[in-house]
């Protein structure tokens, strides 16, 4: 059956969420390092339907235990509040941050590409690595494998010119992101 | 003070250092350490269940009618699976629990072990928190702690996984009862400001009304007390969800009955037209809301929940205060009583009138019947025989549950124990025997349907080697009737599957466990039956044949507003035919 938007006369959310609306959010979320802690947050996205764009974690200091989980997901306003106090729920999890609600955030991501060639193609991938900062760390007589880092966006125009230069093969890490300013989480 | 013992003895000491003095369990390999130091000491009674699901809802039924952690104890594997259901249960009823599973050594973890399930993994999503204890010196402080997640802030279950060899292992073991191990502390104070802003919200109401669930009874006999003053203070109406049964009483003047799917006209007309609705510890639930952009229209909306995740999820509310129900019922009395808030008479008086208008309508009215036990009519006898009784009522899930709602009057609190937000059917049997438990003189009764009955059976037994005299009354209509009355309402009248064939003889049954057999089919001897039923002091099931094609009404059919209710005395079955449309037909 199909399910018109605005005439489901749902009690459960059935309508579909006008995308004008929608955006993506950055969330950082300070948890405890500990086993499952990371399969809390996703089976939480997954049993409740929010998608995850990116995901990273890391052990940010080791005397405490504490881990730093940076998130990329959509929503409207309403789903993305409703997402924070879910993950505020969880008990290994200590602060919910929406870095986008907050202001203009530092956001990086590293990735390593991978590219194959010869001649002019070579050359070109080259001239276009050094335009973007990219760095080389692997060269051979026919590739390169550069290190990007970078917004996400700026990895996004890198990766798409490599593409027509020969790419190989793309790594990504996901986003760390920070606010700015002299506050800490 | 510490003391060095084996894992197995720091579960039971924990237990004993909880004031918790029953569980519920079954043995299996994985837990034969605990089940050794159980059989040395006679602090803790255990109480073997039938089967794992029972010994989870035995918990949650001795949790909800004491207020106190339910504990379920059960091995690793198909013990771990089976507890699934009732920890799902007990999550979405926000009821304490404990559930203590054992698991395959930790150096056989992950090597798909005999009875080796990831239980952590499988339960994560229905508990609010668990653990796999993987090394002794966290037993201690994980026990107690379990305690402390699971009563605290929203209540639930929580689990502890302990591998066989830790149980072995000897380690130091303290009483940690009041020291936290995780960071989690939820707040129960709300803003002042919040406080203040609802009471002048509330001063101003023309046609409020009180929306309250089962926060109310969760944050303990204090919330309950205010609850009261808070309504005789204000004069407002009040209605409540099915978890919040009994926290105001249903003799009260200001009770309008429950709300919801099956609530009364008068409850639901009420929250649709009123100006100021007050949700206390109550979730926003579909039942209650039906289709939601037409739920109470032209309301301000308050909400008080101790979970902040719980605001906004359903319905966007226009005060949200965090805080426990106790707390900030305390605080919005002191507030009122500083205000001395003048209310608009003329209006409140406006709005009970045309409340008694919807309540002249008698919605529960049903046809009643010289020849055949109306169910309705059961629940009234059952009602008014038990009333004076110390009774305690649980129930399955089904057409049976929701009249049990609508005509049996719960006037106190942890008096009523059913599964709402899973709707389990199977959960009032052993929720009985859990209650009975913890309520040795009481009369205990579990208000089945036939199905529902069955799928729980076998605790039965549980009862007669506890000598818990549960009575299960089973409304027998043959059908599962709740679904043969969506299949009416939504499939042509088409009965897939929902015809009860080859019943058992629930009589003989009875007598096959030990047990006592009653049957009943008359209006005329129903009386006496019940009578019977209560003098007998051992477990009873209770056969009562009632009409089959009964439908519980009042209903909002699905994808309907609170004012598209379906009343019972004069649905037509055309009308019953045409009640949902095809939008709603893909709700549940």
């Amino acid at each position: 059956m199909m399910i018109v938007a605005g005439q489901s006369q749902s009690a459960y959310f059935l309508e579909e969420e006008l995308p004008s609306t929608e955006r993506s959010h950055t969330l950082s979320v300070l948890v405890d390092n500990e086993p499952g802690v990371l399969a809390r947050v996703v089976g939480l996205f997954s049993g409740r339907g929010y998608n995850i764009e990116s995901l990273t974690v890391s052990e940010i200091e080791h005397s405490s235990h504490m881990s730093r989980i940076t998130i990329v997901t959509t929503g409207r306003p309403p789903v993305i509040s409703q997402i924070m106090h879910q993950l505020g729920r969880l008990v290994p999890v200590h602060k919910v941050i929406n870095l986008t609600w907050a202001g203009d955030a530092l956001e990086r991501e590293l990735a390593l590409v991978k590219v194959a060639g010869k001649g002019e193609m070579r050359d070109e991938a080259l001239r276009l690595a050094q335009a973007f900062n990219a760095r080389i760390v692997d060269a051979t007589l026919d590739s390169y494998v550069f290190e990007i880092t970078g917004a996400p966006a700026d990895i996004d125009r890198f990766v798409g010119l490599m593409k027509e230069c020969g790419l190989v093969e793309l790594a990504r890490t996901g986003l760390a992101a920070l606010a700015r300013g002299k506050t800490g989480i | 003070m510490t003391r060095q013992m084996t894992g197995a003895e720091m579960v039971i000491q924990a237990l004993i250092d909880q004031g918790v003095d029953t569980i519920f369990g079954y043995p299996g390999g994985a837990v034969l350490p605990i089940f050794d130091e159980l059989f040395q000491q006679e602090e803790v009674r255990h109480v073997l269940v039938r089967h794992e699901q029972g010994a989870g809802h035995a918990a949650e039924g001795y949790a909800r009618s004491t207020g106190k952690v339910g504990v379920a104890l059960a091995t690793s594997g198909p013990g771990a699976t089976n507890m699934v259901t009732a920890l799902t249960d007990a999550l979405l009823d926000s009821i304490p629990m404990v559930c203590i599973t054992g698991q395959v050594p930790t150096t056989l973890i992950g090597t798909d072990a005999f009875q080796e399930a990831d239980t952590v993994g499988i339960t994560r999503p229905c508990t609010k928190h668990n653990w796999l204890v993987r090394r002794i010196e966290d037993l201690p402080g994980i026990l107690h702690e379990a305690f402390r997640i699971a009563t605290t802030g929203r209540p639930g279950p929580v689990l502890v996984d302990i591998p066989k060899n830790i149980q072995f292992q000897t380690g130091t073991y303290e009483n940690c009862k009041d020291k936290a191990l995780t960071q989690y502390h939820p707040a129960v104070k709300a803003p002042d400001a919040a406080i203040r802003e609802a009471v002048e919200l509330m001063a101003a109401a023309k046609k409020p009304i009180l929306y309250t669930g089962g926060g109310v009874i969760n944050s303990g006999p204090k919330a309950v007390a205010l609850l009261r003053d808070f309504v005789k203070l204000t004069g407002f109406p009040i209605t409540s969800t099915l978890m919040g049964l009994g926290a105001y009483p249903a003799s009260g003047k200001n009770w309008l009955g429950m709300l919801g799917m099956h609530g009364t006209y008068e409850a639901n007309l009420a929250m649709h037209d009123c100006d100021v609705m007050v949700c206390i510890g109550a979730r926003f639930d579909d039942r209650i809301t039906g289709r939601i952009d037409a739920f109470s229209p032209n309301s301000k909306k308050i909400h008080i929940d101790i979970d902040p995740s719980s605001i906004n999820k359903n319905v966007v509310v226009d005060l949200p205060i965090v805080g426990d129900v106790g707390s900030v019922l305390e605080d919005m009395i002191a507030a009122w009583n500083a205000r001395k808030p003048v209310q608009d008479k003329a209006a409140h008086a406006a709005w009970w009138k045309q409340i008694d208008g919807w309540r002249a309508k008698k919605c529960l009215t049903y046809r009643p019947s010289a020849e055949a036990i109306m169910p309705q009519y059961a629940l009234e006898r059952l009602h008014a025989l038990t009333k004076d009784r110390d009774t305690y009522i649980t129930t399955e899930v089904g057409q049976h549950q929701m009249w049990v709602a609508q005509y049996y009057g719960f006037e106190e609190p942890n008096r009523f124990m059913t599964s709402g937000g899973l709707g389990t059917m199977g959960y009032g049997l052993p929720a009985a025997i859990g209650t009975q438990l913890a309520h040795p003189g009481a009369l205990v009764i579990d208000v089945a349907g036939d199905a529902s009955i069955q799928m729980n059976i076998q605790e039965l037994s549980t009862a007669v080697q506890h000598n818990a005299p549960v009575k299960a009354f089973i409304l027998n209509n043959q059908y599962m009737g709740m679904v043969r009355q969506w299949q009416q309402l939504l499939h042509g009248n088409r009965l897939s599957h929902s015809y009860v064939d080859s019943q058992p003889d629930f009589v003989r049954l009875a007598e096959a466990y030990g047990a006592v057999g009653i049957r009943c089919s008359k209006p005329s001897e129903l009386d006496d039956a019940i009578e019977e039923m209560i003098r007998i002091d051992r477990p009873v099931l209770f056969d009562c044949h009632v009409v089959s094609l009964a439908n519980c009404f009042p209903m909002i059919p699905s994808g309907k507003a609170h004012n598209e209710m379906l009343l019972g005395a004069d649905v037509s079955d055309e009308e019953i035919e045409t009640a949902i449309g095809t939008a709603g037909k893909v709700l549940v």
